[in-house]
């Protein structure tokens, strides 16, 4: 056992400066660009991986990743990914740094083990076994950061998308736009209310006119929605119906027991009116000297 | 057993729920509620429930019986001051209190009573518009 791991060692302390090139060389025919920089950002990480790879396999098993001795090499990789998710790198190009070590390493391998068939397959296959859980280790890291730049990124849109805006005194409006989820009519919900306490405001228009589509769901959340504000003692007024949409609504059989109206308009007109108030025409100043 | 009071403003009833409710003191409420506004010729019962953290659906379908037993009687009900945190919860619940007129505050509570009461053909009107 430890013999075998000596094999592997020795052969990366004896070449490490061969291997080392082998493996840029390597990369470099890979990757798809270039640039200096990250050239020399790469050879830099190999460099650090190639070091703290000869520390970890000195004292820990080929055979588990996971414990404490490969946290160096675990942490060395979780910065690249990272640095490599954020950048835009795709998978492909990421775990590429990882597995270009593979032919090179091999190569050694074949060299030194030439008389030795059994041995050779038996040091590749452990060998290839050890990139391979580095590598998937460094793709598991890549899809969690991936991850929590969208979940970052959702956040971010939901709370840009809700605005409520107060068209006139008393009189509070409500541009949807997007998909209305669970998640987001929580959050409508909650801040359309707030405005309501703040505001005193009776009437509520909800404009659906950047809903893309509706069905039986979204129809649900915006009930929801209607009825909480009217809880709240404000009435709303659906706006912004397309005709799509009012198609949609018939053949579902959606029942919303809320006044609808065509557009934002006809919608702020009715608000008015309810309230007592119009818009009418300014009278035009008498031209002078006409009187 | 505390009891709820029973204010008059006018020809209004207010009634503010301050304590938990629960079964003797709903049943007490409303034999009181159902007294008054008979003994003073109430036109309007006005609950706030402004003081109430959480309201369930005892207290949901407490409120729906007020309101139904005061229509009985020729009064209007409005319910005011909910916060927004138990409205969402009550729509959660499925508890729209479609029975029920709501308004943000006693003073536009009052305002609705009053504007119920002097034209209630409007009103209704104006709703279904």
């Amino acid at each position: 056992m430890s013999d075998r791991e000596n094999i592997i060692l020795r052969l990366i302390d004896r070449h490490s400066q061969r291997l080392l090139r082998d493996w840029l060389a390597y990369q470099q025919r890979e990757a798809k660009y270039g640039g200096t920089q990250r050239e020399a950002e790469t050879a830099e990480l190999a460099r650090r991986f190639l070091d703290q790879l000869r520390a970890s396999a000195r004292i820990a098993q080929f055979e588990d990743v996971e414990t404490i001795e490969w946290r160096p090499i675990r942490e060395l990789l979780e910065d690249l990914s990272r640095d490599r998710a954020v950048q835009g790198f795709s998978p492909t190009e990421t775990a590429t740094f990882i597995f270009s070590l593979k032919e090179p390493l091999f190569a050694l391998l074949r060299e030194e083990l030439r008389d030795d068939t059994e041995r050779l397959v038996r040091e590749t296959s452990t060998t290839s076994r050890l990139i391979d859980r580095l590598g998937l280790y460094t793709i598991e890291c890549y899809a969690r950061t991936r991850e929590e730049v969208i979940r970052r990124q959702q956040q971010e849109l939901l709370e840009l998308s809700t605005p409520v805006v107060e068209l006139w005194d008393g009189i509070l409006a409500l541009p949807l736009i997007g998909t209305l989820d669970s998640a987001r009519t929580q959050i409508v919900m909650e801040s359309l209310l707030q405005h309501i306490v703040n505001s005193g405001a009776e009437i509520a228009i909800i404009d659906i006119t950047g809903v893309p589509t509706v069905d039986t769901l979204v129809a649900q959340h915006l009930i929801k929605t209607i009825s909480a504000a009217r809880l709240m003692g404000a009435d709303c007024i659906l706006s912004g119906i397309r005709p799509q949409i009012a198609q949609t609504i018939v053949h579902l059989g959606l029942e919303l027991n809320v006044v609808s109206k065509a557009t934002m308009a006809d919608a702020l007109a009715l608000a008015l009116r309810r309230s007592g108030k119009a818009i009418t025409e300014r009278k035009q100043p008498a031209a002078p000297g006409s009187s | 057993m505390a009891e709820i009071p029973i204010l008059r403003i006018g020809d209004c009833l207010l009634v503010s729920i301050q304590v938990d409710m629960h079964d003797r003191l709903a049943l007490a409420l409303q034999d009181d509620l159902t007294q008054r506004i008979v003994a003073d010729r109430a036109r309007g019962v006005m609950i706030d429930i402004s003081a109430l953290e959480i309201v369930d659906s005892f207290i949901g379908r407490m409120l729906n019986n007020i309101a139904a037993m005061s229509k009985v009687l020729d009064a209007v009900t409005v319910v005011v001051g909910m916060r927004p945190a138990v409205a969402i919860t009550l729509v959660e619940l499925g508890l729209g209190l479609t029975g029920v007129r709501t308004a943000l505050n006693v003073d536009k509570g009052l305002a609705l009573i009053r504007r119920i009461i002097d034209n209630p053909e409007r009103d209704d009107a104006d709703r279904e518009r």
